[in-house]
């Protein structure tokens, strides 16, 4: 039986790697530091939603209240701190653009980021925000390199700075070389690489909340529905041994 | 004075001079025999009765706050999510509860074909499974547009413009079913009518029809011996089967413990990963639905998918059609297509065994190939395979009846 498991394990192993490759179809994603149940990360990257993200893009669907409920802030601290459209405490998170403007100035509506994680993972967001490269063909000087050709011009750049797209060659182990690209940042940012990331994936981590507010709630539930289905488990099979008693 | 005869007293005597409460009682559950022997596929059956009612009441509490309106039906779905007391729990044991009506009738289907509980004298219980199963695909086909993603839309598109392929009409019929040019407000309003009224209801008599077929005949069991022609007379009855014992209490606590592990299953996919991966919830259905922008892939539920790769793999569209609802249509006849001699996979022989092995991987790995983009190895694969799951019923009748068989005994074997 073990050596069955065993077995079993090393096939997975072997195929696993073939799935995410089927599924990923384009550049590599990096992993997303996610966990809803940190509030001080998600206060912190309200914080840079609200400073970076929701002028262009709304979120429509969230409301400040629900968020200042969640994340255990008080409603004036929300207002003064976070609320820079004048939105009332119960109001969704929305903002004054209109799509057809947003259409003539960025070629393409920016869409809703109410459940944007939910369409784009965690980890594509992740990546996509750390992602943004100079490119001087484009109409904002910058492309991406998990979003080709992308409208959005790269709002975090006073934080991480510049990034250049470079070429690298690799020397290979059987020799021969192989070109890949990466990303070289050029340091002219607020932050540090380190703390860039950190902000990103507060942000993200902000986003995935927003994209499913009842997460945090969901997951510590479903372990007392589990607890007490267990509960029930057992009492329902001990019932049903005793009624079969005379049966076998 | 007109009042029935009972032994009933009090107000369940009252009740049972004006209604066959005992009768029914007893004839569908206290005195309702089954074979003694049911095992862990027989939990499918009743399993599948408790999603149906689930589904019925989350979809209760979700049309309270769902809009069958295009420019609103997006929005309705995330404000069910997160305005709606609880709403978010109801969306989601509505989804949930969808792939796993599929996946309980799937392995109910698949008892039936190891069993032969499809055979003499049981066909029609079969049929109207049958038709059961075709009613839950329209039931989950109208109720994935309702959310109105891109999924939602484009699933759709794809499918009702498969009526297009039918010669002449073909174009007037999904005009017809769309009630515009392009799925659009019309659509959603009448699938939503099929989804919440028109196809519950069939889906509700049809069970009772299932039901009321499945008592009149017995219980198949996983020997294929039918109990009724064996002796009669055990412990509660002189006139029942010896090897039956009463569906109540024997069995309704049985099938309380399948329901308790199925609510433990059911609640860690629901609480933990509801998306299941993509599997039960699609990524790009987080996307309102946008008639100008068509998904790079398109790919129907994963319970679909298996049909769909049958219609991928015939190059000919109207073809592809026919092949697709023929492969739901060939399930229909397998009561007449089994010309095996013995009921049970138990008794029947080698060819019987590996057939059914060869079917269950034929409709796993179409299931995958359909979720897969038709690349010219897929599409290969896929008409292989297709070919297979035709096979699997087109020669049963030659296959069942050369196979060599095992003697069936008159009783259930002790165990």
């Amino acid at each position: 039986m073990k050596k069955m498991m065993k077995k079993i394990n090393i096939l997975l192993l072997v195929i696993l790697p073939t799935f995410a490759f089927a599924s990923g179809g384009g550049a590599h994603l990096d992993h997303a530091p996610v966990d809803v149940t940190d509030h001080e990360s998600l206060k912190r990257g309200a914080k840079l939603f609200m400073n970076y993200c929701l002028s262009c893009h709304s979120a429509k669907f969230m409301r400040y209240k629900r968020m200042a409920d969640d994340l255990g802030m008080e409603d004036s601290e929300v207002l003064e701190n976070l609320v820079y459209t004048g939105a009332k405490i119960h109001d969704t998170m929305d903002i004054a653009m209109s799509d057809a403007d947003a259409a003539a100035w960025f070629g393409t509506t920016p869409p809703d980021l109410s459940v944007i994680s939910r369409s784009r993972g965690a980890d594509w967001l992740y990546t996509y925000l750390r992602g943004f490269y100079v490119d001087k063909s484009r109409p904002m000087g910058v492309n991406n390199i998990v979003f080709k050709d992308v409208g959005m011009p790269h709002v975090l750049e006073g934080l991480q700075g510049k990034q250049y797209l470079q070429e690298e060659k690799v020397n290979m182990a059987y020799g021969g070389e192989k070109v890949t690209e990466k990303l070289v940042a050029d340091g002219s940012g607020s932050m540090t690489p380190e703390e860039y990331d950190k902000a990103v994936g507060d942000l993200v981590n902000f986003l995935v909340y927003v994209g499913e507010p009842a997460k945090a709630y969901r997951e510590t539930l479903g372990w007392y529905v589990l607890a007490f289905l267990l509960i029930l488990l057992v009492l329902s099979y001990r019932l049903k041994k005793e009624y079969w008693k005379d049966v076998h | 004075m007109g009042l029935r005869n009972t032994e009933a007293t009090g107000v369940l005597g009252w009740f049972d001079q004006r209604f066959p409460l005992l009768k029914v009682w007893n004839e569908h559950l206290a005195q309702y025999y089954a074979p003694k022997n049911f095992n862990f596929w027989y939990f499918f059956g009743s399993l599948a009765m408790l999603v149906l009612v689930l589904q019925i009441v989350t979809g209760i509490f979700l049309t309270m706050n769902y809009k069958p309106d295009a420019e609103l039906a997006f929005a309705s779905v995330e404000y069910i999510m997160r305005d709606v007391e609880w709403g978010w729990l109801m969306r989601y044991m509505h989804s949930t509860g969808a792939s796993m009506f599929f996946v309980v009738i799937y392995m109910h289907m698949f008892r039936g074909l190891m069993y032969g509980s499809y055979r003499k004298p049981r066909e029609l219980i079969w049929v109207f499974g049958m038709v059961i199963y075709v009613a839950l695909m329209a039931e989950a086909f109208m109720g994935y547009l309702l959310p109105w993603g891109q999924m939602s839309y484009w699933g759709a598109q794809v499918i009702i413009s498969l009526f297009g392929a039918i010669p002449y009409v073909g174009e007037e019929i999904a005009l017809w079913i769309r009630g515009d040019f392009v799925i659009a407000d019309a659509t959603l309003n009448r699938f939503f009518a099929f989804h919440v009224i028109a196809v519950p209801l069939v889906l509700v008599m049809l069970v009772f029809l299932h039901i009321v077929a499945l008592h009149a005949v017995g219980s198949n069991n996983p020997e294929g011996i039918e109990i009724k022609d064996g002796p009669k007379g055990n412990r509660w009855s002189d006139t029942a089967p010896k090897d039956g014992i009463p569906f109540h209490p024997y069995y309704s606590v049985k099938d309380i413990v399948g329901v308790v592990v199925f609510l433990m299953i059911f609640s860690a996919i629901m609480f933990f990963v509801p998306e299941m991966g993509g599997w039960f919830l699609e990524k790009d259905n987080f996307v309102p639905a946008d008639p100008l922008k068509t998904p790079e892939h398109i790919v129907p539920l994963w319970y679909f998918t298996a049909f769909y790769a049958i219609l991928r793999a015939v190059p000919d569209k109207f073809l592809g059609v026919m092949a697709m609802f023929g492969a739901i249509i060939v399930l229909f006849l397998l009561p007449w297509l089994d010309r095996s001699p013995v009921k049970s996979i138990r008794y029947k022989g080698m060819i019987s065994k590996i057939t059914l092995a060869i079917f269950v991987v034929t409709f796993v790995v179409l299931s995958w190939l359909g979720t897969q983009p038709a690349t010219p190895t897929a599409t290969m694969f896929a008409r292989i395979f297709s070919v297979l799951y035709f096979s699997f019923f087109l020669l049963m009748p030659f296959y069942s009846k050369m196979d060599k068989t095992k003697p069936v005994p008159e009783r259930l074997p002790e165990h």
